[in-house]
Parts: structure tokens; sequence; C-alpha cells
């Protein structure tokens, strides 16, 4: 969607560079790295996992641990199969351990969503349209939320719509409705980027500026 | 509501509407993330260094979720490097 600034960088650290040796060196010297490796990633993993186990009260202990380990090997070979595709533009162990925290994120996201209903369908359009309970409710934000909501139904493609409504609306992670519809985080962004475009793109034809309701509180995700 | 009204609202719009200007892909996301929070930890301009890194984390919360998951175990790290058999 952009392109990647071209800054120069160095090439990989010492200690990189003697990763990546002995994880190409054959036999035994290769082995001995991936057990290092792996326990690196494990470790990894479980710090991941930690950082959510409070989110997810009802996954216990064993079976947290046991993605961890699937996270880990999963990682592992992962790493192994793109070792040139480390370009030396951090240290070696910080470019291993995204892979490990991804697979335990992801793991984790799923185990808590398993045997669960991901709602597609506006069914929790309430969310939006139902906000005449508060009374600081103001007429800026009522407009604009309406017209987001009306938008939503007449510009968007079911495909988008579904999307944009289960993970923006409904708090379905990207990385569960990926793995229901048999499809990719990237390629589900993709449809929520494009969808998003579409509904800046009507509002801003309909003399709508929201750029006023973001901008003063300057909200950032939890 | 958990939060002020107004700042909820703005939330779902922020959520609806997304980033404004050019974003990286997830793909391109993942590619550049360790870079990206190793120089954040240098205390350097990360997002001018890779345009669109932060207008994506700001979009996808399933990558700024990883995002902040490696700035703090690398930061949890601190100076410590892992064990090599150089």
């Amino acid at each position: 969607m952009s392109e990647r600034s071209e800054a120069r960088v160095p090439g990989p650290d010492s200690e990189s560079r003697a990763w990546l040796l002995s994880l190409r060196a054959p036999g035994p010297r290769r082995e001995e790295a991936s057990r290092r490796l792996r326990d690196l990633l494990l470790r990894a993993a479980r710090f991941e996992i930690n950082r959510r186990r409070g989110s997810h009260p009802h996954l216990r202990g064993g079976d947290l641990d046991d993605l961890a380990h699937q996270a880990a090997n999963d990682a592992l070979l992962a790493i192994l199969g793109k070792l040139d595709g480390y370009r030396g533009e951090s240290r070696f162990t910080t470019w291993a351990y995204k892979f490990a925290l991804l697979e335990a994120a992801v793991k984790v996201r799923r185990r808590a969503w398993q045997g669960r209903e991901v709602p597609l369908e506006p069914e929790h359009w309430s969310v939006i349209a139902g906000r005449e309970d508060s009374p600081a409710r103001e007429a800026e934000s009522h407009e604009l939320l309406d017209s987001i909501g009306a938008a939503i139904e007449t510009e968007l493609t079911a495909h988008q719509r579904e999307v944009l409504v289960a993970v923006a609306l409904n708090d379905v992670p990207i990385d569960v409705l990926a793995e229901r519809l048999n499809t990719t985080r990237g390629a589900l962004y993709k449809t929520i980027h494009d969808a998003r475009k579409k509904l800046r793109s009507h509002l801003a034809d309909a003399g709508l500026g929201f750029e006023a309701v973001l901008e003063p509180t300057r909200v950032t995700e939890s | 509501m958990s939060e002020t009204p107004r700042r909820d609202q703005a939330r779902l719009v922020k959520r609806l509407l997304g980033p404004a200007g050019p974003e990286l892909s997830c793909e391109e996301c993942f590619e550049q993330l360790d870079r990206y929070v190793e120089l954040e930890l240098a205390g350097a301009d990360a997002g001018a260094a890779i345009p669109g890194m932060g207008a994506h984390l700001e979009g996808c919360s399933a990558c700024d979720e990883d995002h902040r998951s490696l700035r703090a175990l690398v930061e949890a790290e601190g100076t410590s490097s892992p064990q090599t058999d150089a």
C-alpha cells in the first residue's frame, strides 16, 4: 500500500552472523543451533501467552503451555525456511522472536474463539444506531455515525460489509475470521482497507467531515 | 459505555474509517516489524524510516498487538544478548 524506505541499513552484527552460520552448518552444529533457537522461541511464545492470559481466563495453564510449544515449533519451521529472508536489519533474535510471537498470538486468539459463532451480520448494528440514550451525544457525531452506518449498507459489497462489521464493530479477531473464511489476515485487512477508503470517499463527497470527531480525542486502540 | 460518549464515538469512527493516508499491508508490516521496534527502542524516528508503518499499526489492531508484544519482549531482554556458539 506504500513503498518502503530505502534507508541504508548495516549488515548483521556478529552474534546474528553466528546464528546464521550455525543454522546453515551441516550436521550436529545445525541441530544444536536449532535446539537453542527453539528454546528462545519457546521463551518468546510463553512471554506472549502470559501477556494474554488475563484476557482469556477460561484457558487453562496446561493448554496454554501446549500452545506455547506448538507456537515455538511452528515458528522454528518458518524461520528455518526463511533464513534467506533475514537481511540483517535487526538483531537475528529480534527477527526470530516476531515469528514466535505471531504464532502464539494467533493460536491463543483461535483457541479463545474455538466453538464460538463469528458474527458477520450487522446484528450488533445497535452499537451505532442505538446511541440515543446518551445524553451527551453531540449532533455532529450523531450525524456522522448515522451516515457511516448508511454508507456501510449502501456503498460496500456484501463481503466488505461482513468483514468490516465483524472486525471493526463486533471485535472478531482478524486471524479468527481469516481461519473461518479460509483466507489470510493480509487479504482480510486489504478488504477492510478498501471498505474504509470507500466510506471515507463517500463521506467526503457528502460533505461530511470526520476529522473533527477524531482529532480532539486522539484515541488509540488498546 | 465505559468512557465518555464522545471518546467512545470517536473510537468507533476510527475503527470504522481507519487511518488517513497510505499504510503498509499486514505482510509488509510483519516484514518490517523487527527493524521498526529496534529503531523505536534506539530512540530513532522509526515512523520516518518506515513510512506507512504507524498508519498500519493504527488501523490493524492485530498487527499493533504484535508490535506491542515484540517491543515489550525486546525491551524486557534489555541489552542481554542471546548465547551463540560463535
